[in-house]
């Protein structure tokens, strides 16, 4: 029977796309195993993992068991070893038509979102962007909402199904919207990483996991670029997902770019941290991309986070609110930054800024 | 040779967002712009027309009415025609429907080997990014995305494609389509033979008839009817509040800020 999307009771199982370079599995695959567990105990229905490359090392698809996979479905080729947009998108549609997943999430990096939105034009299914929370328990989504909006939970009616509910910061990131895909399957979501959190590995759910080979069918004709190489960048990309301490700069820099900068990075070193960016300051060209902390850039978990001249849109806060200790420097006293801070400072962060680091480095100076 | 550019109006979201009392956003209330990746992706095309004048540019847009301006911008930047697909049964799409519809403009307008279709990597409202790959696919057509460079040399096609770690160079056959980030190129200004010339440039408005010949086009495939996807709820977060805001703005403040940074073992 030909595949139909809208045969939604045909559709049972959560599967997560573990994107592998190099042979090596980004951790995003196993952010979205560990969040993808928890959709599918709510369900009552298997995790699977889905790698695609060439001669896959058996230990790392293994592994993909230790953060949550009760299965993982192999797809070695040749063809698949790097990533094409036709290969990968042929492979995982005739997969996904044999299998019927209900759920299926997709690592919202460069490559997962140029897969993600060719695979559910093909499918005829929806496909919702850069997601920051799922859900398809309706009570647990109810307690999200509860902590995270200003709806009047108990006053508003919500229907009773088990629907993927996908929340997103829309507009912008000046809104935040729970996205849904009622009468198409798969329900497909792609996730930025490090939004998700990695649970503890298993050792012995890793030894219970399925492995199972696909046969795959795939051909060069099938693939209408000719990859002619990659390059890995020389410039070292600054690991804000794993820094403890983030000192961001918002368009509040924008009298004294230089200087702002300056400022940001002098704090950062005396704190033993990096520097991150709003994305005003990268949309200006004044630092590159990979500083970008938001919805669009990196999620940050860090221990401190300070945010100098960045007003809080919640594009940005999305990427920002998690972390333990947010310090914000801003001239606006209103700004929605100081809504999530822990310590606030109304105040110009030319000013502000390198007193505090100098208070910072007295202390620390002390201490030694 | 037909260079087909999809260009977006989308509402400034840099500046101060209007929220009407629904918790949506009030389009109508805030100023508009050109989308900031989709005038990348008319820079190349022009730059690739700068090389080869036989080819013509054509910018399509899906959207209101007044999203004519944005177009004569796009006219007086150098484009040859431009085309926009406005009818109220379009209104509402989501990602999946708006890809379908501008699928069946361009395969209206025709595409043929050599032929370039460009699109911005996402528009500034939705930051979603899939509407090229999905135009991509619904045409059946090669995509790259997140290009940075872009080689075009005797209808032989080589491109740069961005990664979070490098990036990757690739041989496309054409048609193809591209999708465009600020990091590829400066966009031009408009001239100001441009700007005097853009009113008597070919300008036209498709209407849900115009594509209705389109076996995929009915009312059922097109605008919120043909949306797989759905706004559930939205919301804006409660104000938290919970944090301390701190007295003044001098040395005091900040060393007052470090003891209780230590007082709480966060130093």
């Amino acid at each position: 029977m030909a595949f139909n999307s809208k045969d939604t009771a045909a559709f049972k199982g959560v599967w997560v796309f573990c994107e592998q370079r190099d042979g090596v599995i980004l951790g995003t695959g196993y952010q979205l195993l560990s969040e993808g567990r928890k959709l599918a105990d709510d369900l009552g229905v298997e995790l699977c993992g889905l790698l695609l490359g060439d001669k896959i090392n058996q230990d790392y698809a293994k592994a993909l068991g230790g953060y949550g996979a009760d299965r993982v479905y192999i797809c070695e080729h040749p063809l698949l070893k790097d990533y094409t947009t036709d290969g990968y998108t042929k492979v995982i549609c005739d997969l996904v038509e044999e299998k019927k997943p209900e759920i299926f999430l997709i690592g919202a990096t460069n490559i997962g979102r140029d897969l993600g939105p060719r695979v559910a034009a093909r499918l005829n299914t929806g496909l919702t962007a850069d997601c920051t929370h799922l859900d398809v328990d309706v009570a647990k989504y109810k307690d999200f909402l509860r902590t995270t909006s200003n709806i009047d939970v108990d006053n508003t009616k919500f229907e009773e199904n088990q629907n993927l509910k996908a929340t997103r910061p829309a507009f912008g990131g000046h809104l935040m919207a729970t996205i849904i895909c009622p009468d198409y399957r798969p329900q497909m979501c792609t996730v930025r990483p490090g939004v998700m959190q990695t649970a503890p590995y298993n050792e012995a759910t890793a030894a219970k996991t399925v492995l199972e080979t696909v046969a795959v069918k795939l051909d060069a004709a099938d693939i209408q670029v000719d990859l002619v190489e990659i390059k890995k960048s020389a410039k070292k990309l600054v690991d804000l997902v794993g820094a403890d301490v983030v000192v961001s700069v918002g368009r509040g820099i924008s009298a004294d770019p230089k200087r702002g900068l300056e400022i940001a990075e002098e704090m950062a070193n005396v704190l033993g941290g990096v520097v991150g960016a709003s994305r005003a300051v990268v949309d200006a060209g004044l630092i590159p991309a990979d500083h970008q902390v938001g919805q669009t850039g990196k999620t940050v978990h860090a221990k401190i986070y300070v945010a100098l001249g960045i007003s809080g849109a919640i594009q940005h806060l999305a990427g920002m609110q998690d972390s333990e200790c947010i310090i914000a420097v801003n001239k606006n006293g209103s700004a929605p930054i100081f809504d999530v801070a822990t310590y606030g400072i109304t105040g110009d962060l030319f000013k502000v800024g390198p007193m505090l680091t100098e208070a910072i480095a007295k202390y620390k100076a002390s201490k030694v | 040779m037909k260079i087909i550019v999809c260009v977006k109006q989308v509402p400034d979201t840099s500046g101060k967002v209007a929220v009407k009392e629904d918790g949506t956003m009030d389009r109508a209330a805030m100023a508009t712009i050109s989308n900031p990746d989709d005038m990348n992706a008319l820079e190349a095309a022009l730059q690739i027309k700068d090389a080869n004048p036989d080819a013509k540019v054509i910018v399509l847009s899906m959207g209101p009415p007044p999203t004519e301006s944005m177009l004569r911008e796009c006219l007086a930047m150098g484009a040859d025609e431009a085309l926009l697909v406005s009818s109220r049964e379009f209104g509402g799409a989501d990602t999946y429907a708006t890809s379908s519809t501008l699928t069946a403009a361009i395969r209206k307008l025709g595409l043929e080997q050599g032929d370039i279709v460009f699109c911005g990597r996402q528009a500034i409202d939705g930051d979603t990014a899939q509407v090229g790959p999905q135009i991509a696919e619904k045409l059946g057509i090669p995509q790259v995305t997140y290009v940075t460079g872009i080689e075009y040399k005797d209808g032989q096609l080589t491109v740069r494609r961005e990664l979070e770690d490098g990036y990757m160079t690739i041989k496309v056959k054409t048609p193809c389509l591209l999708t465009c980030i600020k990091e590829l190129n400066t966009p031009r200004y408009m001239s100001v033979s441009g700007i005097v010339g853009c009113y008597a440039k070919p300008y036209e408005v498709w209407d849900f008839n115009a594509l209705s010949g389109d076996p995929t086009i009915t009312v059922e495939t097109v605008g919120l009817k043909g949306s797989p996807t759905q706004v559930y709820k939205s919301f804006s977060p409660p104000v938290k509040g919970a944090g301390t805001m701190l007295e003044g703005a001098d040395k005091a403040t900040c060393e007052q800020l470090v003891s209780l940074l230590e007082e709480k073992h966060i130093i």
